[in-house]
């Protein structure tokens, strides 16, 4: 049978892809088969034109348990015979086409792959991007959005402990959810999703199969797309009850010996779910999709190989044991069907009953063409960058009045009115809750705690794509300082638009090398990720935009510290910062919200950046300081500010800055920290600043009920805190 | 009475999921018996104490608690009730049990219709209760709410029944114990938070107790109530054991 345009367009294989699907199996192949081809040789699936060029980042340390790539989520020992799984992944696509189902089935997605692995999941982070809050569409995007994350995270009775949400024109169309999943696990008792030994059963656990998500992985999640009303039927509609049972069953499954591997059924569903299993352990497989049992009529075996129905399991199941497994999986009133077994010829055979659909060797679908075009340096890059800055005018006697506008901005303010619609306390394990620089979980049964972090700046990348990927390690780890964390590994979420433009191409390459500086230079390896590719509408890409997931460890969890000032009287330093090569304005929050620009060359010096982290760290671990708080977004002015509101008490600075007041103030350059400690403690805290050789400077005292900073800002904590905490939910109108 | 433990119950629905936060502050933080027991345990006779506890039993589908009220163990926590052992429901186990009918009233949605997690203060009403002997009248207490159905209703009939009867336990208030439309974080009626039965001895209330029982995450009020549920059983215990 010849394949059409149309059909290869629908699977989103190119013909010269085709032409090779037909020379390696020495015939034209069928429907089945080239469905099969098209969800593994997709984008999402077979990561034809990143994997090249995320073989850069640092992927081990020794405390990295499992290579990446090789299970559903990486796994880092902590020690005391724990491990914690991690991993982030995007669902913006079904989430521009349906907000609520889109983001709510993110969550279910990420969820099952850390219970997966026979890890407990603890903690829930997110990372969203929209347009601004002044389009009703993007008003209706955003509401969706967060009320899917917690309609599905609650339900589950996972907290949902951190992350980050911007705004910007570049999301407009198509907004980013990236949801992030953290587990724990006994190291010895992690479950693989290897399927090995023929004659091992494959059973398939969870909810009936429909035609819902059909071409998830090849259409949605790997093209551009237009026509959002004809695509509805690609997302999926999620079910958190049934997936609180599979999880509570698949844990106690994972303390059994019954099963060999277990596998959630994601993107491209049963193919990938059981080709990618079987490709682990060098096994062939067949299903016969007759046993599949179905929601609707009439499904194809071509529908149901691709279904992406949620809410599935598959689990690889030790001949004799099904019937334990089944009484496993009965306790919680969850269907299971066997619906194959395991050979060891290595080929997949799809069976309807008697009659073979499709038989194509594992090997040749799980090894797509893979791609390293030429990537071509966006020419706005050097036009922004060299833009003249010294234009600007400087904000003079207005200075508190941008501060309250840049705290009441979106990107910003509180995100309380969020996080308050997510169970953020369940497990009871929470220690920071939301809107410090990191979440800080206990470790139960231990004297430890960690840290988690998602953190991402679009528009440093989109100015400079080397210096953006690694100032978003650089700021991810510089946050689990603060909190008193040693960071530990990654997992990364990169958004960008079509790798086949060669600008974007050239984005992700630059972008990737300059993560990769980053984590070689912190010493943070990554352990797990994600790529989404394609996200434009009508031809203008995203902002490039990695979201870095990052793990801290605290030995101490007592040892742990926030951003909010404590003590009247406490000194404030800021340790960090210093000279740099570049305008700080560069890429700003000030710059876009106040100026409109964006413009300016992000920098950052990994060096310096190592030794203020370390020194930060180091402060915390000996009990000098009481306060840490990047500067980020904002700059000094805002950190000053986030650190006076969440404390409850004012700050006095006597400086006046020195050149430009904006630049002082609402620059945005990397590096540095925000402590405050008792005074005395002042000597302590030079002394260990001169020890990592960075700068330090006394910025003034937490005091009274006001921030005043020299003759430029003077407002009450009243005033600061409106602004901050009320900002977002004034911008939802 | 040295060596006595209070046997407590923690019924696990399907979609439960404050179970293993109950069981961690008995077992570890207040060193009691606890056990969990499956929705299709049938036999509660073993325990002083039972606790349905929150979570999204059923998936909250129909209406929070509507099914689970249906599972084989809640025949058993009717009959404990009859017994005069203590049944408490909290959030979720709130829900079902005024669906069962051993509370009064229902839980409907938040008046602003959205999910809330937050911290709250709650007075004290009743402190004359198996659940209350360790707090005082007027007392505030600072415990979180996690719920989307928590805005308490009943009907005036009912309304009056169990205010004449002493039998609102918690309202939400100000820090400062102030009865106010700003400190209701749900639209209950009567800013009501917790109701008791008529014989004092089946509990319900919205916010998470067991969330606010260590220092590190954020109060120890919760102990409080379990502190009382303790001495309670302690003495009744005390009260059957025949003098030598």
């Amino acid at each position: 049978m010849p394949i059409s345009k149309e059909t290869l367009d629908e699977v989103a294989l190119s013909e010269d892809e085709y032409n090779l699907i037909v020379q390696r199996l020495g015939r034209e192949p069928n429907l089945v088969e080239i469905g099969l081809f098209g969800s593994l040789w997709s984008e999402h699936c077979g990561y034809k034109h990143s994997k090249l060029l995320l073989k850069m980042l640092p992927h081990s340390s020794p405390r990295v348990l499992i290579d990446p790539g090789k299970e559903n989520a990486g796994a880092v020992d902590i020690g005391d015979g724990l491990c914690i799984v991690m991993k982030v992944e995007s669902h913006n696509h079904p989430s521009a086409i349906e907000p609520y189902e889109g983001a709510a089935t993110g969550v279910g997605g990420i969820v099952r792959d850390i219970f997966t692995m026979g890890a407990r999941p603890i903690a829930l982070l997110n990372s969203l991007r929209f347009g601004p809050l002044s389009e009703p569409r993007n008003r209706y995007l955003f509401n969706g959005v967060v009320g899917g994350i917690g309609g599905y995270g609650n339900c589950l009775g996972i907290p949902d402990v951190g992350g980050e949400v911007y705004f910007a024109d570049t999301y407009s169309a198509n907004p980013l959810v990236n949801a992030m999943c953290v587990g724990i696990a006994e190291k010895a008792k992690l479950v693989s999703s290897t399927a090995k030994g023929a004659g091992n059963l494959l059973m398939l656990v969870g909810a009936d199969t429909g035609r819902d998500g059909l071409h998830g992985a090849s259409g949605l999640a790997s093209r551009t797309f237009e026509e959002e009303r004809e695509l509805r039927p690609t997302v999926q509609v999620g079910n958190p009850f049934l997936e609180k049972l599979l999880l509570e069953a698949c844990l106690e499954l994972a303390e059994t010996d019954y099963i060999v591997g277990l596998q959630d059924l994601g993107a491209a569903g049963l193919t990938s779910s059981a080709i990618e299993s079987a490709s682990k352990g060098d096994s062939g497989v067949v299903i016969d999709v007759a046993k599949v049992p179905r929601r609707e009529e009439g499904m194809t075996p071509y529908e149901v190989m691709l279904s992406e129905s949620q809410e599935r399991m598959l689990a690889i199941v030790k001949k004799g044991r099904e019937d334990e497994v089944r009484a496993i999986f009965g306790k919680y009133d969850l269907r299971s069907d066997i619906i194959g077994y395991l050979t060891d010829d290595g080929i997949v055979r799809i069976k309807d009953g008697d009659e073979v659909v499709a038989d194509v060797p594992i090997a040749y679908l799980t090894d797509p063409p893979l791609y390293k075009p030429e990537g071509i340096k966006p020419s706005w890059i050097d036009e922004l960058q060299s833009r003249n800055l010294s234009g600007i005018p400087d904000v003079d006697g207005n200075a508190s009045s941008v501060l309250l506008q840049l705290l009441a901005s979106p990107n910003i303010a509180s995100k309380e009115w969020i996080y308050r619609q997510y169970d953020h306390q369940v497990m009871i394990n929470t220690l920071v809750p939301p809107g410090s620089d990191a979440a800080v979980l206990r470790v139960k049964g231990t004297q430890k705690g960690i840290a988690l972090v998602a953190d991402g700046n679009g528009r440093y990348c989109y100015l400079d794509p080397y210096t953006g990927g690694a100032i978003a390690v650089a700021e991810a780890a510089r946050n689990l300082a603060c909190s008193g964390a040693e960071p530990l590994a990654i997992t990364d979420c990169l958004n960008f638009g079509n790798p086949e433009k060669p600008e974007v191409y050239y984005q992700l390459e630059q972008c990737i090398r300059g993560m990769t500086e980053a984590c070689v230079k912190l010493s943070v390896p990554v352990i797990s990720g994600n790529v989404s590719l394609y996200n434009e509408t009508r031809g203008e890409p995203i902002y490039p935009t990695p979201v870095i997931g990052m793990l801290g460890l605290l030995e101490d969890v007592d040892c742990r510290c926030t951003v909010a000032f404590e003590n009247e009287g406490d000194v404030v330093v800021l340790i960090g910062g210093g000279e740099q090569t570049t305008d700080v304005r560069s890429g700003s929050e000030y710059l876009d919200l106040v100026h409109g620009q964006v413009a300016g060359a992000p920098y950052l010096d990994l060096d310096l950046e190592k030794r203020v982290q370390q020194c930060c760290l180091e402060a915390i671990r000996q009990d000098i300081v009481n306060s840490a708080h990047d500067c980020s977004d904002g700059g000094l002015a805002v950190a000053l500010a986030e650190s006076c509101i969440a404390g409850g008490i004012g700050f006095v600075g006597e400086w006046e800055a020195s050149g430009r007041v904006d630049t002082e103030l609402f620059g945005e350059g990397q590096s540095r920290i925000v402590l405050s400690l008792s005074p005395g403690k002042a000597a302590e805290l030079e002394a260990l600043a001169a020890s990592h050789n960075i700068p330090i400077r006394e910025l003034g005292r937490v005091k009274g009920d006001r921030l005043s900073i020299g003759k430029r800002i003077d407002l009450s904590l009243a005033d600061i805190s409106d602004a901050w905490h009320n900002g977002l939910e004034r911008a939802l109108g | 009475m040295k060596g006595f433990e209070t046997r407590f119950g923690v019924l696990v629905f399907p979609g439960t999921w404050s179970d293993q936060d109950c069981y961690h502050v008995l077992d570890k933080v207040l060193g009691q018996k606890v056990e969990y027991v499956w929705h299709k345990e049938t036999d509660l006779s073993g325990f002083d104490c039972v606790i349905l506890p929150g979570g999204f039993s059923y998936g909250d589908y129909l209406r929070p608690g509507a099914i689970a009220r249906f599972s084989p163990v809640m025949r058993a926590v009717d009959e404990l009730a009859s017994t005069g052992k203590l049944v408490y429901g909290i959030c979720n186990g709130f829900q079902i049990l005024c669906e069962a009918g051993l509370l009064p009233g229902a839980l409907m949605r938040s008046r602003h219709l959205q999910y809330r997690c937050q911290w709250v203060n709650l007075r004290v009403e009743n402190d004359s209760l198996p659940f209350t002997n360790k707090l005082r009248k007027g007392q505030v207490i600072r415990i979180p709410i996690s719920h989307y159905e928590g805005n308490y209703y009943a009907d005036q009939r009912t309304l009056d029944e169990l205010e004449s009867n002493n039998q609102v336990v918690f309202r939400y208030c100000t820090p400062d114990g102030e009865i106010t439309d700003a400190a209701n974080p749900n639209g209950s009626i009567n800013n009501i938070a917790g109701v008791v039965n008529r014989a004092g001895n089946v509990l319900g209330m919205m916010p998470h107790p067991e969330r606010a029982c260590e220092v590190e995450v954020g109060g120890t009020d919760g102990c409080l109530i379990f502190e009382s549920i303790i001495g309670e059983v302690t003495t009744r215990a005390m009260g059957c054991i025949k003098p030598v």
